[in-house]
């Protein structure tokens, strides 16, 4: 699966993408993950407030950090 | 999540609220047994006067803010920005828009770094630039911070009348830089954004995850702003408690009284460009107000810094013009100004 972790480099977005490294590597997901921080291509995503949680082109979280485990239940979907 | 770890949550949620509330109630006493028994520091001395000071404030204000930052990630839980941003375009709201965008940017937490996106998505979603100003307003001038700092330092009343008059401000500001027809003073992409902008019609989605399991998250945010602004309390309180001994009384009394029409003005001018985490700035200001400056002049003074500045207007950049980000601050200002007079008026 694709993951792609929107956010324009604020503390909040570093989060997300490091739990979700995190969680990848612990459960042995096959997954890319890429950070994208150009606004541009964050707006397409339709989102009003950032980090945000991309999986396969499918928002699936927004606006918040979620904890290790919302992630897994998130990953496990794909 | 699992059964029991939720009990396990709502038994600790259980736990500590009350004995947060019960250590907020009796703080007094506690610090006094701290500092004039534990330490053994006279009540009577400067210093046993000055540490009882620090603690007590500092803790006051911490279990305020940990409270406030939780309380407004549970609201925050049930109406998301999205749920607002859905209202806003699909409902019929004759004037009250400008109202509710003010008041929901007064309830969400502020991040700087989400503004552009937020504007962006205002924009994208056919909202008229007057409301999203509305809610670019009151955004970061009434937030969690700045509200704990507030209810430590200057009690409810106070408060009460800075939450409200942001939120008035946010409502009519939005109303009037609506009125001026700017939008042809956004940047370029923006334009573009807003000529393909549709009504939202898709419904909004709730979040699946349920509330419960969110709680953790919520109250760690919670603790993270703490931990965040932990640092600027303790400048703040220690460079208030410095300026308590060594200012004169009433040193400012004779260049920043009410009387004098031009202190309020200045006092706004200089807090514009400046930028200063609410939690420093409001220990400071308390000392400022006990040193002779009206409240008014201060509450007025700490929406300059806390509400515009250099930063955010660099951020604003990406999807404004200058001469709009200039019309944005300068209307502002002068609402700060006159709400400073009003202020100082019937305080």
């Amino acid at each position: 699966m694709e993951i792609k972790i929107l956010g324009t480099g604020c503390p909040k977005c570093k989060t997300l993408e490091k739990i979700t490294r995190e969680v990848v590597a612990q459960n042995g997901f096959q997954a890319e993950i890429i950070k994208v921080e150009d606004l541009m291509e964050i707006m397409t995503y339709n989102i009003l407030s950032t980090p945000a949680l991309v999986v396969n082109g499918k928002v699936e979280i927004k606006g918040r950090v979620p904890s290790a485990e919302e992630i897994k239940q998130v990953l496990a979907k794909y | 999540m699992e059964e029991k770890k939720r009990i396990r949550l709502i038994v600790a949620v259980a736990v500590v609220l009350p004995a947060l509330i019960c250590l907020y109630y009796f703080l007094p006493q506690i610090v006094d047994l701290f500092t004039y028994d534990l330490l053994g520091l006279s009540s009577g001395s400067h210093l046993g006067t000055s540490v009882n000071f620090f603690f007590y404030d500092t803790v006051k204000i911490l279990i305020l803010l940990f409270l406030i930052s939780s309380l407004m990630g549970v609201v925050n839980a049930y109406f998301p920005i999205d749920r607002l941003r859905n209202y806003l375009t699909t409902k019929k709201m004759y004037g009250l828009q400008y109202f509710f965008a003010s008041l929901f940017g007064a309830i969400t937490p502020f991040c700087s770094c989400s503004s552009i996106p937020l504007f962006i998505g205002f924009v994208k979603g056919g909202i008229p630039l007057g409301v999203t100003f509305a809610f670019l307003i009151t955004s970061p001038l009434v937030n969690e911070v700045a509200v704990a700092m507030f209810l430590g330092v200057f009690g409810v009343k106070a408060t009460l009348i800075y939450a409200a008059s942001g939120i008035f401000m946010g409502t009519v500001g939005g109303f009037i830089l609506g009125k001026f027809k700017l939008e042809r003073y956004l940047s370029d992409w923006v334009k573009q954004i807003q000529a393909q902008s549709e009504i939202e019609t898709e419904k909004w989605e709730g979040e699946k995850t349920p509330f419960i399991d969110r709680l953790p998250s919520i109250i760690r945010d919670g603790w993270d702003i703490v931990r965040k602004v932990l640092v600027y309390v303790l400048i703040g309180i220690a460079i208030g408690a410095a300026m308590h001994g060594y200012v004169p009384e009433d040193f400012f009394a004779g260049y920043l009284s009410a009387d004098r029409w031009y202190a309020m003005p200045l006092a706004v001018l200089a807090g514009v460009p400046m930028y200063a985490n609410a939690a420093g700035i409001v220990p400071v200001i308390q000392v400022f107000v006990a040193k002779g400056v009206p409240l008014g002049t201060a509450i007025a003074f700490m929406m300059a810094v806390v509400g515009l500045s250099l930063p955010e207007a660099t951020l604003l950049k990406k999807v404004m013009t200058w001469k709009l980000i200039g019309i944005f601050f300068g209307t502002i200002s002068l609402f700060i100004i006159l709400l400073g007079y009003l202020f100082n008026f019937i305080l």
